[in-house]
């Protein structure tokens, strides 16, 4: 058993924060739709809010920590010219060549918006904090811009899983 | 099981937040900022397909390629609109339902041009 370099990496960026990041979402989605004044104690909203705002500025920096990872460091791997890097496997045979065309090229570009909508729905929870009980507009804002993070990190994650699987960055 | 008299007892009163609400100015900021840095990576995708001269503009860096630019312009676009925006609303109260709704539209076109069959279409 024994990862490269490279396959180390490439843990770290779907393993470590990637599938942090989507296994953390339902948890934090929970927090925060049931964040309600009627729902919580005095002492249960201070304890919620605190792990909230923790909660979903992790997640903000996981999925920052995936993107930044992805691009910058595994994905010149992925993109080399010669013909034994995954994207030149992928291309050289028609009946794959569309994991590149269509799912790379999808999956590369709309990884990045998730950390950008991960973090204004961090923001929001930090900056109205317990206020979130009480404006149901700002905590439904907070929740759509954390379910659009997960969505395109979703998207994101599992092209990436699957061209992991056609043709792996070793 | 719970006495008689534990059951008489007043349940946990709701939480009160006795507070003024915070101003909705640097919420609106952050909110805008993400709509307008998710439309800025759907631009430069779509623009760096449209043409090559774009494309070789934003190989910032040669081994990541046309992306190196396209993220990094998105982050900067990002950075620079909310700090600006938060300058400008730091204590207003702009309508965050209306800046949500532009917000979310600014978000929608770019996911189209994130789109691989939307962006190809104008290589």
């Amino acid at each position: 058993m024994h990862l490269s370099y490279r396959e180390w990496w490439a843990l770290i960026h779907g393993i470590i924060f990637g599938a942090f990041f989507l296994l953390a979402f339902s948890g934090g989605l929970a927090g925060l739709w049931s964040l309600r004044t009627e729902w919580v104690t005095t002492e249960g909203l201070r304890e919620r809010v605190r792990r909230l705002k923790i909660g979903t500025v992790t997640m903000a920096l996981a999925a920052w920590g995936t993107v930044i990872t992805g691009t910058w460091i595994v994905y010149h791997w992925y993109r080399y010219t010669s013909p034994d890097s995954p994207k030149s496997k992928l291309t050289a045979d028609p009946t794959t060549a569309a994991w590149h065309t269509f799912g790379m090229e999808w999956t590369e570009h709309v990884a990045w918006i998730a950390p950008i909508l991960a973090t204004v729905a961090a923001g929001l929870v930090v900056y109205y904090g317990a206020y979130l009980a009480r404006n149901r507009t700002v905590r439904n804002i907070a929740i759509g811009f954390f379910v659009a993070a997960f969505a395109t990190a979703a998207v994101a994650g599992i092209f990436g899983a699957l061209i992991t699987k056609a043709a792996p960055v070793h | 099981m719970a006495t008689p008299a534990e059951i008489e007892q007043q349940p946990p009163r709701p939480a009160p937040i006795s507070e003024a609400e915070p101003p909705s100015g640097p919420a609106a900021a952050l909110i805008l900022a993400g709509g307008l840095a998710v439309f800025c990576m759907g631009l430069v995708t779509t623009l760096g397909e449209a043409s090559t001269g774009i494309a070789d503009a934003l190989q910032w860096n040669d081994r990541v390629g046309p992306l190196s630019g396209k993220t990094l312009i998105t982050v900067i676009v990002f950075a620079v609109a909310w700090a600006l925006l938060t300058a400008l609303w730091r204590r207003a109260n702009p309508p965050l339902r209306s800046i949500t709704i532009v917000s979310a539209a600014l978000i929608l076109l770019g996911l189209l041009g994130t789109f691989p069959t939307f962006f190809q279409a104008f290589e």
